[in-house]
């Protein structure tokens, strides 16, 4: 097919679909009308029934933890699919390989930015389901953090500090954490994934039954992969660096 | 102007999947991919927002003050950090992809070899 027939092909089809979505669209109500019922119900009885001052992070970990959990594994599969893809036929020692990515300016910054962004990485984490965090957004940061370490040292500075069979263990361990929960409360009689802790005072650390157990295995999960993404590409550059030396 | 967001996130679904389809580099192509997905994550928002609604986290706020919709916010906030991986494979997929046969244009990638 000629690139030209592609783009007319294309044309017409999205052409269709956007008038599907207009379609579509008009039924909606406008902007700023919500017409319920989920979140209304939710943002009601969830303090009184989960003791979470975060009902976004009570929805994830536990009214639809299983859905979470089903998240939690496409980001497990495609983190393993990265890395099998990339570590094949990787002979190259990139042990020795000296590289110093960066400037003094940003070395300097890079080194007082470390500790500032790993704190801030396990406060998002830790009260994750009392204000805005939780998790997902802390592993995130958490990752950030041994990003810098690559900035502010070196490539070998890096993997010292996330070296990569612990950070394999630490992403399986994060995604089995949740497995566990799911059936631990299956053995204490529960349905999966049913919050069966004590719930705590709301708004306090010990709040929310098992959605701090879930937050802490996603929170592992989460910056495990970034930093197996981040070292893996890493990596790759790396190795053509030694196959050209 | 109350139909606004939907229509943003139309148009980002729109135009990611024209670069899609269109895309003469495989790395364009990826981020195609992502700015397709944003669409949703507007549109998600969009139809849980509520009008002088605050963010439904009760930490310094009153259990009465009207809150925007936990659900959507949930859904995008898991999805947001998923397909940044997913992206990530399709990127090393494209790392490989050159390494084989010394492309990145998906048109002249047409033959499956072993």
């Amino acid at each position: 097919m000629t690139r030209q027939s592609r783009v007319g092909l294309c044309a017409v089809g999205l052409a269709g679909l956007a008038a599907l979505l207009a379609w579509g669209i008009a039924g909606l109500e406008p902007f700023g009308h919500y017409p319920g019922p989920y979140g209304t119900i939710l943002n009601a009885v969830e303090p009184q029934e989960r003791h979470a001052a975060n009902v976004v992070a009570a929805v994830v970990f536990d009214y639809r933890g299983v859905d979470t959990l089903g998240e939690e594994l496409i980001l497990f599969c495609a983190v393993m699919g990265l890395a099998f893809l990339l570590r094949e036929n990787r002979e190259e020692n990139t042990r020795s390989v000296r590289d110093r990515a960066s400037s003094d300016a940003v070395r300097a910054v890079g080194i007082v930015a470390v500790p500032v962004v790993v704190l801030l990485a396990l406060d998002l984490i830790a009260h994750g389901y009392i204000t805005p965090g939780g998790g997902f957004q802390g592993g995130v940061a958490a990752s950030a953090g041994l990003l810098l370490v690559y900035l502010a040292g070196d490539w070998r500075a890096m993997r010292r500090a996330g070296p990569l069979r612990l950070v394999d263990v630490a992403e399986a361990g994060g995604a089995a954490g949740f497995v566990v929960v799911g059936f631990a409360t299956l053995i204490a009689g529960g349905a999966f994934l049913e919050n069966l802790l004590p719930l705590g005072t709301f708004g306090k650390l010990t709040s929310g039954g098992t959605i701090p157990v879930a937050n802490w295995c996603v929170g592992l999960e989460v910056s495990a992969a970034f930093v197996l993404i981040f070292l893996e590409f890493l990596e790759e550059i790396m190795a053509e660096r030694a196959r050209d030396r | 102007m109350s139909y606004a967001p939907y229509a943003v996130a139309v148009w980002l679904l729109l135009a990611g999947l024209f670069g899609i389809v269109t895309s003469k580099n495989l790395i364009h192509l990826a981020l195609c991919v992502t700015v397709a997905q944003s669409g949703t994550y507007v549109l998600l928002l969009a139809i849980g927002y509520r009008e002088h609604g605050t963010a439904p986290i009760f930490s310094d706020v009153p259990r009465s003050r009207r809150a925007v919709d936990p659900v959507v916010q949930a859904l995008t906030l898991t999805d947001i950090v998923v397909g940044v991986t997913v992206a990530a494979l399709l990127l090393a997929l494209a790392v490989k992809a050159h390494e084989r046969t010394g492309t990145l244009d998906p048109a002249e990638l047409r033959e499956l070899r072993g």
